[in-house]
């Protein structure tokens, strides 16, 4: 199983849920998160000081999926997150070892 | 006793007294999150001490008769004795009961304003010791100095309408005095102090402003024409100014800020104070371009100069202070409060003079004696909390509080052990815990 983790812009996420769950996708992680990528941050002037914000506001989106899932889940999902300017975030997979319903116990796939 | 002047003087006592609180929310929401409620309270203390000590002896050292050289008045209304119901104020028509308690608003926003300079910093005992000595050696002689019919500034013909000196420039100066003692807070110039909450700055400036109608029209003491006067010169002059930072803004950093306009607008309203019985309109709204451009440009010399006043009380309360306690010397018509004109209306440099002996005495006294107190409390009890504690944030070390709670994770609120529970043993069981029987 696979873990696919995106940092993305928070106004994409609402297109972000609906293409996942068209995707079939039954549930995933929503956490607030800020950062910044090669572009930096904003600047902010307070009567006349200058502050660089360098931490800019972003939502984390974590979902487990299949293995033969993962690619294709990927690409539904960076491209419902993109809008081609800069500051539109990262998104990768990583390898998954075992995953558990708490609920019920159940492991690997079931738990999905 | 005019009922109808009365009922004015009454009504501008209550809307000054609103300053104070407009004034703590307005400081509050430019520090950060950790400090909002030390802030709060810097200024909400001033509503009790100074009018505990304004009954005690404030009053009679402001307004009784000359105690010698219109320096400070005696102490024979001590405690507000002997002041009668039907008494009225000298020269006036209004009760000397209303008069105090008018005036005693004055003497409560002054010191809450130098708080602003020290935010962040400051162990709010050493504040509270600070109001109460400040009022009594600073404030109370330099207001008799200024409005005492036998103060020396007073009998000079220094035209201070509403308080430009007494109360800006006096506070002003004492803020940079008390800043040069006290010191920089942890982090200045290097950490980012943006303000926590722009709309509670909107809100302190909304009702300052509101306030301010009192604060100046209130000050002839009647309902009339030169108030109504003083009353809409306010108005414009604020308005200039806003105008007039947020121009300098547009120019200097590209953009208009909330925070330049919330600032803008006080800066006039300091600035016009001292000046709004004797402008006309046109005049106030040259003073306000003026204010508002000259503040915007005088709150960053705390940067260049290198002393850390928080909140620019400086650069907003002195120099606006300054500027609006000249402006009489310039632009008076002599045609309103009193027959006195400025340099451009053919007075020539007569009261000129007379308003620059005025700002000269208030800063030498106020900035002197305020450092000399303040380095007295600083080197007996001490004027700031540990560096551990600043950076952890004051209002959790003072006040064993926090303004804002953002998260359910930051900390349990289960009562401590005795406290809030009826027994010791049921205070070590978390609160929903379900006990089978």
């Amino acid at each position: 199983m696979k873990l696919i983790t995106a940092v993305i812009k928070p106004h994409r996420l609402d297109d972000v849920k609906n293409a996942l769950q068209a995707f079939g996708v039954h549930g995933l992680t929503v956490t607030e998160a800020s950062g910044y990528g090669r572009q930096r941050g904003h600047t902010e002037v307070y009567r006349g000081a200058e502050y660089q914000v360098d931490l800019v506001p972003k939502v984390r989106i974590e979902v487990l999926a299949d293995d033969e899932d993962a690619e294709e889940l990927l690409e539904v999902l960076v491209k419902a997150a993109r809008t081609g300017k800069i500051g539109d975030g990262k998104a990768w997979i990583v390898p998954v070892d075992s995953v558990v319903r708490v609920r019920t116990g159940e492991r690997g796939p079931e738990a999905l | 006793m005019d009922t109808g002047n009365t009922a004015f003087v009454l009504l501008s006592a209550a809307l000054v007294m609103l300053m104070t609180p407009g004034l703590a929310f307005f400081y509050g929401g430019m520090v950060r999150v950790k400090s909002v409620l030390n802030m709060l309270m810097m200024s909400f203390i001033c509503l009790a001490v100074v009018t505990v000590l304004w009954v005690l002896y404030g009053f009679s050292m402001t307004f009784s008769t000359d105690a010698f050289g219109g320096v400070v008045g005696n102490l024979d209304w001590y405690g507000m004795r002997d002041i009668g119901v039907a008494e009225l104020w000298d020269g006036y028509t209004i009760p000397v009961t209303v008069f105090a308690a008018f005036q005693l608003m004055f003497a409560i926003i002054t010191p809450a304003l130098i708080s602003g300079a020290v935010a962040d910093r400051t162990r709010f005992t050493a504040w509270a010791l600070f109001v109460a000595f400040w009022v009594t050696l600073v404030y109370f002689p330099v207001a008799h100095w200024v409005w005492a019919a036998d103060g020396w500034l007073f009998e000079k013909g220094v035209i201070d309408f509403a308080g430009g000196t007494a109360v800006h420039i006096n506070a002003g100066i004492a803020a940079l005095a008390l800043v040069l003692v006290v010191g920089k807070r942890v982090g200045f110039k290097r950490d980012p102090m943006r303000p926590h909450n722009l709309p509670l700055v909107m809100i302190g400036a909304g009702l300052l402003w509101f306030g301010w109608f009192g604060f100046n029209a209130g000050s002839w003491l009647a309902a009339d024409g030169v108030t109504g006067r003083a009353l809409i010169n306010t108005q414009i002059a604020t308005a200039a100014a806003m105008l007039g930072w947020l121009f300098l803004e547009k120019i200097r950093d590209g953009h208009l800020t909330t925070l330049g306009a919330a600032s803008g607008a006080v800066a006039g309203l300091v600035a016009i104070t001292p000046a709004c019985g004797a402008l006309s309109p046109l005049g106030s709204i040259a003073l306000g371009l003026v204010a508002g451009a000259v503040c915007a440009w005088a709150v960053g010399l705390k940067y260049r100069l290198g002393y850390d006043d928080s909140l620019d009380v400086v650069g907003v309360h002195l120099v606006g202070g300054i500027i609006g306690s000249l402006a009489p010397g310039l632009l008076a018509t002599g045609h309103v409060q009193s027959d006195a004109k400025g340099l451009f209306y053919g007075g020539g440099f007569d009261q000129l003079g007379k308003q620059l002996i005025g700002v000269g005495a208030v800063l030498g006294y106020s900035f002197v004696v305020t450092y000399i107190l303040g380095t007295v409390i600083h080197k007996t009890i001490g004027f700031r909390v540990s560096e551990d504690d600043e950076v952890a944030g004051i209002d959790r070390v003072e006040h064993a509080e926090t303004g804002y709670d953002f998260a359910a994770l930051g900390g349990s609120t289960r009562p401590t052990a005795g406290i809030g529970t009826a027994t010791g043993a049921g205070a070590a069981a978390p609160a929903d815990t379900k006990v089978d029987a």
